[in-house]
Formats: C-alpha cells, structure tokens, sequence
C-alpha cells in the first residue's frame, strides 16, 4: 500500500480528476456573463456587380463595420472569431448564407473595432438571382473559451438591397 | 534492481486461479470502457464524439493537441459552425469553419463550404476532384466543447507506435506482477 507506484497512481488520479473539475467549473463561470454587444454596419459602395462566365452572379462590395464585443469576454475567453455573412433567399435555395468578412479577436482591448473594407470572400450565388435582391447582414461571434464550452450568438441587420442592373 | 528481482519472484509464485481472475478483471476494465465509449456514440449522436486537433489551421482557436467534444443534431448546418467532415478518399478528419452555406427549398439538401480560420483559402483544395461542396452527409458533427493539450497523448502514440507499445507493455507487466 506504500509502493512508490501505489502513491504515483494515487497522486496521478487525484490531480487529474482536480484539473477535470476546475475546467468544469471554469466553463460553468461563463454562463455568469450576459453579454451585451452592439454593432453596425454600412455598405459603402458596390464596387461591382457581373455574371461571371459560369453563369453565377458575383458582386464586390466595401463595407464599413462597427462593433463593441467586450461585454462578451470573461476570464475564461481565449478569443472570438467575429464574422459578417449576408443571407437571402432565392427561388432554388431557401437559404443562402454567404460569409463576407472574418476576423479573430484575442483579446478585450481589440474587441471595439471599426474597419472599412471590401469582401475579403467572394459573394457569389448559384445562379443569376442577385439583381435587385434584398439581403440581410449578420454579424455573428463565436466565443472561444480557454477550456469548455463553446457560444455562438449574432444581430442580424437587415435592410440592404442589389442594384437591379449589373455594373 | 532489486525492485525488479521481487516481481520475477512474484511471478513465479502465482497460480492458476489467481491468473484466471487478474485476466478475468482485466477483460472487465476494457469491456466496461468499451461500453462508455458505445454510449457516449449513442448520447452524442456522432460516430467519434471525441476528436484530436492535428493541424495549426484553426489557431489560434484550436492548437495541435487539444481535443473537441462533437454533437451531431438533425438541425440544419448554418454558417459560423465549426464542423467535423470526412473527404472521401482521406481517412483523417477535417475540422474546420462552415463559411458558405446553400439550402435547397423543396429537399432541404445544403450545399456548405469551409475554411480552416487560419488558412488563407477555403478548402475547395482539400475536397475530392471535382467537388466544390460538402454535403451533409460528409459531416461528423459540430464541435461544441474542447480541452487543451489533452489531445498530445493520442498524438504522441499515434507518430511513434513505440510509445504505444512501451505503455501496453509495462501496463500488462504490471497487472500480472500486482497482487490484486
């Protein structure tokens, strides 16, 4: 009952199960923090907007986007991944979530942030429906915490529209 | 040395009986951690509900090492999800960040595009020949949970299988030489 292996085993298990249980309670800890983020987002310009040769619709907007994600940081937040996606319906497709712009925030200081970019993903459609299309964007976040359980959330901005004619 | 000494005596003095039951408990041990792993299928829904990280192509999120808790649901696959999926043709799992998402409006199918956070492109170069799309049967499950640097024994084992062997064997070794 004295081994050396004996007392190693019990010493291992022990703290194991410690570290498994402090990384449940840290986790747990999260569910403390109500988040209020706000943020805000202008399309600035339609840089253009075609059919390509495949016969898809493709169109390159800049965009402006503003957003305070502090509120979502806890102690036990390692980063949030923020992206901006536009969705809208077509005839074929009930759904069409196409992401725009992405980003990672590792840490509070960074998290008030204000950029004026174009689409750093290409937004193309299946098909040629986008002329004259209403479309919504949403900002979502996804909090990644050091350990546990992952949150995902978003505010969805709505009332933005295509042009009716390619330029 | 002389610790070495007393399990060869050890081993020397078993009997039968006593050999049958350490097996018999042995065979318990791995049944029952068998039977954990079936239920944890059942409970989750997913074929692996534990993943290791392999890759850097999700940092700084997701490290080499660190392992995910998957959950597979019937709710339809939105953008933002990071997701397990296979490629035919690669054994390996891919986790990586749904960035586009199609759904069709009479079946319901989805036509989904990822991209690991920290590649520069999206994975149409991983995917097989041809395919632009992941469909939602190449995808495993959601990752909704993870553990940092648990992950490194399973990878430690799986680069040098020497490891492996060393732990099986002395771990076998030190069940028949206990006396319990």
């Amino acid at each position: 009952m004295h081994s050396f292996a004996y007392r190693a085993n019990a010493l291992l298990t022990f703290s194991l199960t410690v570290l498994a249980l402090m990384c449940a309670m840290a986790s747990v800890s999260d569910n403390f923090n109500s988040p209020s983020p706000t943020s805000q987002v202008q399309v600035l310009n339609i840089n253009w907007f075609q059919k390509k040769p495949d016969g898809d619709d493709e169109v390159s907007l800049t965009l402006n986007i503003s957003a305070n994600l502090q509120s979502l940081f806890t102690w036990n937040t390692k980063q949030v991944f923020v992206f901006l996606e536009a969705e809208y319906e077509t005839p074929k497709n009930a759904l069409n979530q196409v992401s725009l712009w992405d980003g990672i925030i590792p840490s509070k200081e960074y998290a008030i942030f204000g950029i004026h970019t174009a689409n750093k993903y290409r937004f193309i459609d299946q098909g040629s429906n986008l002329r004259g299309k209403d479309f919504n964007l949403t900002l979502h976040w996804h909090v990644m915490p050091k350990t546990g359980k992952m949150s995902a959330d978003k505010i969805v901005m709505t009332g933005f529209k295509l042009p009716d004619v390619y330029r | 040395m002389g610790w070495v000494g007393d399990q060869i005596d050890s081993l020397r003095s078993m009997n039968v009986r006593q050999l049958l039951t350490q097996t018999i408990s042995l065979g318990m041990i791995i049944t029952s951690a068998l039977i954990i792993w079936k239920v944890q299928q059942c409970v989750t829904g997913s074929e692996s509900p534990v993943v290791v990280v392999l890759s850097e192509s999700m940092e700084p999120g997701f490290q080499r090492g660190d392992i995910l808790f998957l959950r597979m649901s019937k709710d339809p696959i939105r953008s933002g999800e990071i997701v397990v999926f296979n490629i035919d043709g690669r054994e390996i799992p891919i986790v990586h960040r749904v960035i586009k998402v199609h759904e069709r409006q009479d079946t319901g199918e989805v036509d989904v595009l990822t991209k690991g956070d920290n590649n520069p492109g999206d994975d149409r170069l991983l995917y097989a020949r041809g395919q632009l799309w992941l469909h939602r049967q190449h995808i495993m499950g959601r990752a909704v949970g993870f553990l940092p640097y648990v992950g490194w024994v399973t990878i430690l084992m799986t680069e040098k299988p020497i490891i492996k062997y060393v732990l099986i064997g002395s771990l076998g070794l030190l069940m028949i030489a206990s006396k319990e």
